[in-house]
């Protein structure tokens, strides 16, 4: 298993490379407190707005806080506001999909009804209207936006489960009188689920833009608390004085969306077989 | 004709339940807020007295679906309320600032595709080229792009160390169409990034699929020329594609110039609205995401129907 990833990872890449990345992000979001030169508020007023140095390898914010320091401590808030809203939508949008395609009829046409209805609201516009309502932080936030792609997963799990179920092997199961669950979960689940892989590491990449633009209009991530949106927040607003503040968060957010991007294209690929010769 | 005409009449009628679901989330959005919402809406150190009035001037005290329907019947007469922050109807500041996201988000759809079709066509038509493969690059970099990020970075370049472009605020196209353009231009190429990104991935995948099927094997085997099966088979085929990219495209721009107008300080549906949900101004907020929705229905609706002149296929299913 392990040496069929190594081997796949060294064929592509990009992919590997963007695997790398990811993993390295990881562990430096969990030893943020130990790997970051500072504290990611403890400010310096003798010292702001500094040119990269020995010091502070990237410079130091307006209150002389030393950036790499906040970027390291910025990585597990944008990590987990990522993965709390994919797996939000996992949870609503998977059994909704499962039973909307298993189910069929008029339960399939309210479900996709409903599915069309939320699809046709532009995702950020609806996150801020939930984040208004819920009340304005992180996690509210990274919840709103979870809701927003359920019905994304819900659409995707749908088509899929409705190809899936004409498969003869779960004509068979039910012969032998298997229960509903258990040919949903068993049999249906397990096969319809490698698109929904693909689609689950393409969201981590959009919920990560979505947590940045929220915590950059203010609806996210609270000042002091470092985010890679809310550091771009606070350079918005030095911007005529140091320009030169945006860039660090900004490539930080390039770079983990691109990874996760070409991470989910690469699966594409490598989970479907009539892709292999393109 | 009187096939299109019926799947238009069917159509429609497919789309009031959608667009009733959407008003029941947009309305939903209220249920949303933690505890009593007359609380909230007296703000601190309110008194029993002046929460009790509160909550019967909004009709809180009603069960949800009275609420509910009379919201929906008073939103059918185009009366959306007022804002509990300016006590301005609703309607009134949406119209006033709506052309103004509308020219950015215009001008950015514009952008997306007079660049991102030919660049699509290009990459299509030599897979695995080293063109191809630029520009396939140039399009995964526009997608994980953050738009507000590259929105600062042009007022950086071009507003504040060039002076090219003004760094906030916006003109009416009706008062002078030249400024109006030059406020735009920044805020739309700035959302046109993620734009093109997005079209020349769907039209290069499309196109590829085409230019791979059998009956352009046939047609090559026939001897006709690369050029004509491109423009009189390709294109055609791939219209429809383009269509669905457009009306995905909107949705997506709608949502961004909500982020990329604060970059800008532009007085558009993004300042307001963000400024609403801060404040839980919730009728303000109601109106503008019911607004954008209405938009992408009926434009999602449009394009439904042009998919049937296109291609007779649609209309038979």
């Amino acid at each position: 298993m392990i040496r069929s990833v190594l081997r796949w990872a060294w064929r592509n890449p990009a992919a590997g490379g963007s695997l790398v990345f990811l993993v390295g992000l990881f562990i430096l979001a969990v030893l943020a407190p130990v790997v970051a030169p500072y504290s990611p508020t403890a400010q310096n007023a003798n010292d702001t707005l500094a040119e990269p140095s020995l010091q502070h390898w990237i410079g130091t914010d307006d209150l002389g806080r030393d950036i790499l320091s906040r970027l390291i401590h910025g990585a597990p808030a944008t990590l987990y506001a990522s993965f709390l809203a994919v797996t939000v939508a996992c949870v609503i949008g998977i059994p909704i999909g499962l039973l909307a395609g298993f189910l069929g009829g008029w339960v399939d046409d309210v479900i996709s009804r409903v599915i069309d209805a939320l699809l046709s609201f532009p995702a950020i516009v609806l996150a801020i209207g939930v984040t208004g309502a819920l009340g304005i932080g992180l996690t509210n936030g990274m919840l709103a936006v979870g809701i927003v792609f359920s019905p994304q997963l819900a659409r995707l799990v749908r088509a899929q489960t409705l190809v899936v179920k004409q498969e003869l092997y779960v004509d068979a199961a039910r012969c032998f009188g298997a229960s509903l669950g258990r040919i949903i979960l068993r049999h249906i689940m397990p096969n319809a689920i490698q698109p929904v892989i693909v689609q689950v590491t393409l969201l981590l990449a959009v919920a990560l833009l979505a947590e940045a633009s929220l915590s950059f209009l203010g609806l996210g991530v609270q000042p002091p608390q470092p985010s890679w949106g809310a550091m771009l927040a606070r350079a918005y607003t030095y911007m005529e004085i140091a320009p030169e503040q945006m860039y660090a968060p900004g490539i930080a957010i390039l770079l983990t969306a691109l990874a996760f991007n070409t991470l989910g294209e690469a699966l594409r690929v490598a989970l479907d077989p009539t892709m292999k010769r393109r | 004709m009187h096939g299109t005409l019926r799947m238009i009449g069917r159509r429609l009628s497919q789309i009031i339940p959608v667009i009733l679901l959407a008003t029941f989330v947009v309305f939903g959005l209220l249920q949303l807020v933690p505890g009593d919402i007359a609380v909230t809406l007296a703000g601190d150190n309110a008194t029993d007295v002046r929460i009790a009035q509160i909550r019967q001037s909004y009709g809180l005290d009603r069960p949800f679906l009275v609420q509910y329907a009379s919201w929906l019947w008073n939103a059918m007469h185009l009366d959306l309320s007022r804002s509990y922050l300016s006590n301005e109807p609703v309607l009134d500041q949406i119209l006033h600032r709506f052309p103004t996201s509308l020219l950015i988000v215009g001008l950015a759809l514009v952008v997306s595709l007079v660049v991102g079709i030919p660049l699509g066509i290009l990459a299509a038509t030599r897979p695995g080229s080293r063109l191809d493969t630029a520009v396939t690059s140039f399009a995964s970099l526009g997608v994980a792009l953050p738009n507000f990020w590259l929105a600062m970075i042009l007022v950086a370049t071009f507003a504040l160390s060039y002076n090219w472009f003004p760094a906030t605020g916006s003109v009416a196209l009706g008062k002078d169409p030249s400024k109006a353009l030059l406020h735009a231009a920044l805020p739309a190429l700035a959302l046109a990034a993620g734009g093109v990104a997005e079209v020349v991935r769907q039209l290069r995948s499309a196109l590829i699929e085409i230019l791979s099927s059998q009956y352009v094997r046939t047609l090559r085997a026939k001897g006709l020329s690369s050029a004509s099966i491109l423009w009189k088979h390709g294109l055609k085929n791939v219209s429809v594609t383009l269509l669905t990219v457009i009306g995905l495209l909107v949705n997506r721009l709608l949502g961004a110039t909500v982020v990329v107008e604060a970059v800008f300080a532009i007085p558009g549906m993004g300042s307001l609205i963000v400024n609403a949900a801060i404040h839980k101004d919730f009728p303000v907020v109601q109106g503008v995401v019911l607004a954008m929705v209405v938009i992408v229905i009926c434009l999602n609706l449009l394009i439904d129907v042009l998919y049937t002149i296109l291609d007779p296929r649609v209309g038979l299913k």
